[in-house]
């Protein structure tokens, strides 16, 4: 008897299959952005995330008073941002040893970097990398609270792609969890963080 | 081989019955004018915002042909890249088989309770119930889901699948189901009793179950598009992940992606980007599932393959744009399509998988249009919708052993709907209505369409070019 796998490999190549076309590439690259930090402040914003742009030097103040308004006390991290983002006044709970799932469902929010932000599409890409932490870590919590760098922003999707290494977990957030299944309008706050919160640091 | 394809649901009437029935629901044809008018603006905007548009569609429909010239290399090629990662590849003829692998790995590791991200795949094999009469519930967690399966309803759209519901409606159902009722019909409200009602369920699923919207044959990467987050849920929570794709989901490499992340969100929601996409290749140490199972899926996609014109319906991203349009799913809504694939692309799809052109309601499928080309236009993958319905209602005659009038009508309409340059002209000089019907306009369609056209109030084919008409009236560009 036949596997499946055999069977199936077997009808694909029984049957008159079209010739393979050449794939037209002339779609664009990039696009012309006056200010690129602007786009991406806007179109995150369009998501209903709150957006800030702050100087690299203000950053920590500004975290301190993102958490303060939110009366956030209890803060999960990656264990590997810079010490500097892990201001005063704040209880964090750097995710080294993993914190239990339980105590992440009861935190007041977390804090990330980023690996690549896409300004035309308002979207930030997370890929585990440094200052990122575990997938989880950026799910659970209802409030993520995170910090792009200037460098990290490239204008379009394909420009992302390039920079991201597919072997690792990725996840594209735009704006904070949201849904469309009530008669086709977007809604903002389902299962992932409800509030997004981001820096762009210049 | 298993029996009878799950894709079109037994006991369902032929369309144009079902299609009557339909149309005698006013509240169903006011929640879905209102959905669909929303949705299909919203499109038009962020479409326009992409000079290329055109270009990524090309893109988007050669990248796909390419992916079914080449299938058995990207399929083994896929496997091998999964394989490397930690993944567990397995294969599946069809939906009986499919259902099995699953619930065997499900049993195995013990779980009588799965949580399930939206997936067609395992909607169209029937996997839920399959599970159930193997004694593993699976709670689906995707809200528009969660309606449908906590009413005990079905399925009505691709992307939404209770669109028929209108927030008070669903109020009710949440009411019924729920442990806590939500505070109002406010959608906001609506989401939040959701989130409450399976947060516990995310927390504690040992099993997550899902589809793919894309994987890519040279990295192994699997890419789940999703807007709520209870994707992220069972993508990363659980220790073990089982995803059900079908064959035709590759794309063979990262590249490609770039085309396909602009098409779909746009095409879809409506949106630049949607709100979570995870992507993820094996299982990652520390991070994630411990135990990755993909199972890929053929039911009825092999022998689509083999109709050199039906074929190109397996191109379908599933975005949902062509139902968003279609002035006849408006109309009757998706459960008269009496599949998990209503619409234009259930049309051609469903009676193709079916594979059973003497199976009554599948035969009557590819009457549900009036052949207006709106779901060609807005296509992302450029599928020439009205091209395959006329092929597949002169199979249908065919298969009937006739040279009818019907089918000699249909193969010159088809003939025509083959070529953009044919049917443009056609459709200016009028000579396609006159094609199908008498005085100009469609006012019976030929076989089972005629009961259908007879009960309608469905627009026919204008008398100037579609294109333009459609422009005019269905896309109100910001
Ligand atoms: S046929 Fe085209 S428009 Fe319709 S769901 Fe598939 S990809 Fe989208």
């Amino acid at each position: 008897m036949f596997s499946a796998r055999d069977e199936i490999l077997a009808r694909i190549r029984a049957v008159n299959r079209p010739s393979p076309v050449p794939i037209p590439r002339d779609y664009e690259r990039t696009r012309t952005v006056p200010d690129v930090l602007a786009l991406l402040d806007e179109r995150v914003a369009d998501y209903k995330a709150i957006v800030h742009r702050v100087a690299e030097a203000e950053v920590p103040d500004r975290i301190a008073d993102c958490l303060a308004r939110r009366s956030a006390s209890t803060v999960a991290v990656p264990a590997d941002v810079p010490a500097s983002w892990r201001v005063p006044a704040v209880t964090w709970l750097p995710d080294s040893p993993p914190l239990p799932l339980a105590e992440l469902d009861t935190v007041d929010g977390v804090l990330t970097g980023c690996a690549v932000a896409i300004a035309e599409t308002g979207t930030i890409v997370l890929d585990a990398g440094e200052a990122q932490g575990r997938r989880m870590l950026s799910l659970v919590p209802d409030y993520h609270l995170c910090v792009v760098r200037a460098g990290q922003v490239v204008t379009s999707v394909p420009e992302a792609l390039t920079r991201l290494e597919p072997g690792r977990p990725l996840t594209f957030i735009s704006g904070p969890s949201a849904t469309s299944d009530i008669e086709l309008d977007r809604v903002e706050g389902v299962h992932g963080p409800r509030t997004l919160e981001v820096l762009i640091a210049t | 081989m298993g029996g009878r394809n799950p894709v079109t649901w037994l006991g369902s009437p032929a369309f144009p019955k079902a299609a009557h029935e339909a149309l005698a629901d006013t509240q169903l044809r006011r929640n879905l004018r209102k959905a669909t008018t929303t949705i299909r603006t919203k499109r038009a905007g962020v479409v326009a915002e992409l000079d290329d548009w055109e270009r990524l569609r090309r893109a988007g429909e050669a990248i796909k042909d390419d992916v079914l010239a080449n299938l058995d290399t990207y399929l083994v090629r896929l496997e091998e890249a999964v394989t490397a990662r930690g993944g567990v590849v397995h294969w599946a003829r069809d939906a009986e088989e499919a259902n099995r692998i699953v619930l065997d790995l499900v049993r195995t590791e013990g779980a009588d309770e799965v949580v399930k991200v939206k997936s067609m795949a395992t909607a169209e094999i029937g996997l839920n119930e399959a599970l159930e009469a193997g004694g593993v519930h699976a709670v689906e967690t995707d809200l528009a889901e969660l309606i449908v399966q906590l009413g005990d309803d079905r399925p009505s759209h691709i992307l939404v699948p209770a669109i028929h519901r209108n927030r008070a409606e669903i109020r009710d159902v949440f009411r019924r189901g729920m442990a806590e009722e939500p505070a109002s019909d406010e959608p906001r409200d609506l989401a939040e009793a959701a989130r409450r009602h399976l947060r516990r369920k995310f927390l504690s699923a040992k099993v997550a179950i899902s589809g793919a919207n894309f994987a890519v044959a040279d990295t192994g990467s699997i890419v789940v598009v999703e807007s709520e987050g209870n994707g992220r849920m069972c993508l990363t929570l659980p220790e073990t992940l089982i995803t059900v794709m079908g064959i035709e989901k590759l794309v063979p490499s990262w590249q490609d992606l770039e085309v396909f992340l602009q098409l779909l969100p746009r095409s879809s929601t409506a949106e630049r980007m949607n709100p979570y996409t995870s992507v993820w290749s094996g299982v990652t140490p520390a991070d994630g599932p411990r135990k990755f199972h993909l199972v890929l899926l053929d039911n009825g996609r092999t022998a689509t393959l083999a109709d050199q014109v039906g074929r190109q319906a397996l191109r379908c991203i599933r975005c949902s744009a062509c139902l968003n349009v279609c002035p006849v799913y408006e109309r009757t809504g998706g459960q008269a399509y009496g599949s998990v694939y209503p619409g234009p692309i259930g049309a051609i799809l469903a009676p193709q998988l079916a594979g059973d052109l003497h199976d009554e309601q599948a035969a009557s499928l590819p009457y549900a249009s009036s052949l207006c080309g709106a779901c060609y236009e807005v296509c992302p993958v450029r599928i020439n919708i009205p091209e395959v319905l006329t092929h597949l209602r002169a199979e249908a005659v065919q298969a009937k052993g006739k040279r009818t009038p019907e089918a000699l009508a249909m193969a010159a309409a088809a003939w025509v709907f083959a070529d953009p340059k044919r049917y443009e002209a056609a459709q200016k000089a009028g000579s396609l209505s006159q094609l199908l019907a008498r005085d100009g306009r469609i006012k019976r369609l030929p076989g089972p369409g005629a009961k259908w056209t007879d009960s309608r109030d469905a627009p026919a084919v204008p008398k100037e070019s579609f294109r333009a008409w459609w422009r005019k009236n269905r896309v109100q560009r910001p």
